[in-house]
């Protein structure tokens, strides 16, 4: 549905996105995750043919996104980082133009319109000033728009900023149902988000794509060792090096609170039982043993911090 | 509906609800008055002088002196407030960020400027045929030729749009809508110097082709009465490049 091959976007100097490659199945949700500035919303816009990439295609619903515009822009719901929405105008007035704009007139606007409505639940509000909402609903109306002619293609660059942790899991219900028949490009920071709505993650930093696979298989791609996590009662100055010499341990660090320490084990093999071992037959009174997976969050930190390290399967994959 | 029958019904109501268009209108429509109420006293106090002098009725030409008088005033009165009512056309678009909606619907750019600028013409037109008032009035008590009237109000017509289209122009260049008012002052600005220059450099073909230029000279014939294909046609062709320019501007995100 969406197909992007390298594209590149040079504002002067500056490479805002440098060689992205990717491509979206139809009804498949697509999480596009990155720091401020690492290019989605360039990404979105050249998709959304609000600018024209410096190099590189990219094809929505098989049409040129540079040769062909008109064709895409009918294909797309595009929600932008700031809602685009006039102030002066009510939300059905506001949702009304949109329909136009889009050519969709008569009846069928008002079923749009009406469906549009109820699915972002915005009854209440619909013959409010858009300028006298909270931001939460100015996100909805925003979304709103986005869906008025259920295109094919959503484009929704992070679609649940402003919103209250309730909108936040009906707008996420939204999108999932979309799923299947939509093929949707969402951009967050938000890495539970992504976990729960997408099939598959993008990470981008600094304008180029650093990894690309579903998130459960990021996180076990990108997990170099196993990490304990243990809380001790008495720790005694040593017992950092006692716990390095405990065989299969690669290193340890003490945790955020007192008394609480990181140990990280070679891979494939699990060492609760010899490190309780230690623990207790030194008498530091353990309170806590736990292993630590590897969360989204772990992987996207450790790939947009430029760190060191960096396994080659990942670089690999971009 | 057509999208560009959608944008200008779009711009209007925001027209209507922003106070700028009741500022703007009351501003023209006090000066334009001020301006007429003026003239038509010291016409009067003329026509008084002119009775004790003859020592009966005296013959007064309103067409010469209130109205073409007032016409030529009311051109420094709409450079100065036509920009301010053009400003928002793209300005506020660009601040609120709602042009990415409109260049990422399926709407052409001529479409969007033309609905934009249809819009802005509709809210002058409406601001003028108020002024409509003034010769109304003067008719019910006096005698004048509506022809030259008429054809000043084109000229009006004519150069509001040119100058609306070029407020325009300078609303797509900046996002801030103070900074696009004062552009597109000061865009008008430099053509009316350019007449006064033209007029300076006299019958040569410098002077020709800087009056030309220059709305001076066309607005001028209009206002006396004289309908010429070439006025109409500068003011045509002056609009369109302001116009083509604008899309050049607007296009020019489009740029590689």
């Amino acid at each position: 549905m969406i197909d992007v091959q390298h594209i590149t976007k040079r504002y002067g100097q500056h490479t805002a996105i440098d060689r992205v490659t990717f491509s979206v199945a139809k009804g498949e949700v697509l999480a596009f995750l990155g720091p401020n500035g690492a290019g989605k919303t360039t990404t979105m816009r050249i998709l959304t043919c609000f600018m024209p990439a410096t190099e590189g295609h990219a094809q929505v619903a098989g049409f040129d996104c540079a040769a062909q515009p008109m064709e895409v822009k009918r294909r797309i719901g595009y929600l932008p980082e700031t809602p685009p929405v006039y102030q002066e105008l009510t939300v059905t007035e506001y949702l009304t133009f949109v329909g136009r704009l889009r050519g969709i007139t008569g009846p069928n606007l008002t079923s749009a319109l009406d469906q549009s409505i109820s699915r972002l639940e915005l009854g209440s509000v619909r013959h409010r000033l858009i300028g006298n909402l909270s931001r939460g609903y100015r996100q909805r109306v925003g979304l709103a728009q986005a869906l008025l002619h259920d295109p094919p293609v959503l484009i929704l660059d992070e679609p649940t900023v402003g919103l209250d942790p309730k909108q936040i899991i009906e707008i996420r219900e939204l999108i999932k149902s979309l799923a299947g028949s939509h093929s949707v490009i969402l951009s967050t920071h938000i890495l539970p988000e992504a976990t729960a709505v997408c099939q598959r993650v993008v990470i981008i930093n600094g304008g180029r794509i650093v990894a690309e696979d579903t998130p459960e298989q990021l996180s076990a791609r990108l997990r170099q060792s196993e990490k304990v996590s243990v809380t001790l009662k008495s720790p005694p100055q040593d017992c950092e090096t006692k716990l390095r010499g405990i065989p299969g341990v690669l290193n340890v660090f003490p945790g955020q609170s007192n008394g609480t320490f990181l140990i990280e084990c070679t891979l494939g093999r699990d060492l609760r039982d010899d490190i309780a071992r230690c623990i207790v037959s030194n008498q530091w009174g353990l309170l806590e043993l736990r292993t630590i997976s590897m969360t989204l969050e772990d992987v996207f930190l450790r790939l947009t911090r430029h760190e060191e390290g960096l396994p080659h399967s990942v670089e690999a994959a971009s | 509906m057509t999208p560009v029958q959608a944008i200008i019904a779009k711009e209007v109501r925001c027209y209507f609800v922003s106070p700028i268009v009741y500022v703007v209108g009351g501003v023209f429509l006090l000066a334009f008055g001020l301006l007429a109420e003026s003239l038509v006293t010291a016409i009067g106090v003329y026509a008084v002088q002119m009775m004790q002098m003859q020592g009966g009725p005296a013959q007064i030409n309103l067409n010469e002196l209130v109205f073409r008088n007032l016409f030529s005033g009311s051109r420094l009165i709409l450079l100065l407030i036509l920009p301010i009512l053009s400003m928002r056309l793209f300005s506020e678009e660009r601040k609120l960020r709602t042009f990415e909606l409109l260049l990422t619907s399926p709407v052409r750019i001529s479409e969007l400027i033309a609905g934009k600028f249809i819009s802005v013409c509709l809210i002058y037109f409406g601001m003028l045929a108020l002024t409509g008032v003034v010769p109304l009035v003067l008719a019910l008590f006096s005698d004048f030729d509506w022809y030259p009237v008429l054809t000043g109000y084109l000229a009006l017509a004519l150069l509001g749009s040119l100058f609306l289209a070029t407020g325009t122009f300078a609303s797509a260049l900046s996002e801030n809508q103070i900074v696009s008012a004062l552009l597109g002052v000061g865009i008008l600005f430099v053509f009316w110097l350019l007449g006064f220059l033209g007029s300076l450099l006299g019958d040569t073909t410098m002077g020709h082709i800087v009056s030309y230029i220059s709305f001076m000279e066309h607005y001028d014939r209009l206002v006396s009465g004289l309908i010429d294909t070439r006025d109409l046609l500068y003011f045509a062709s002056g609009l369109a490049l302001m116009l083509f320019l604008t899309h050049q501007v607007v296009d020019s995100a489009r740029w590689k």
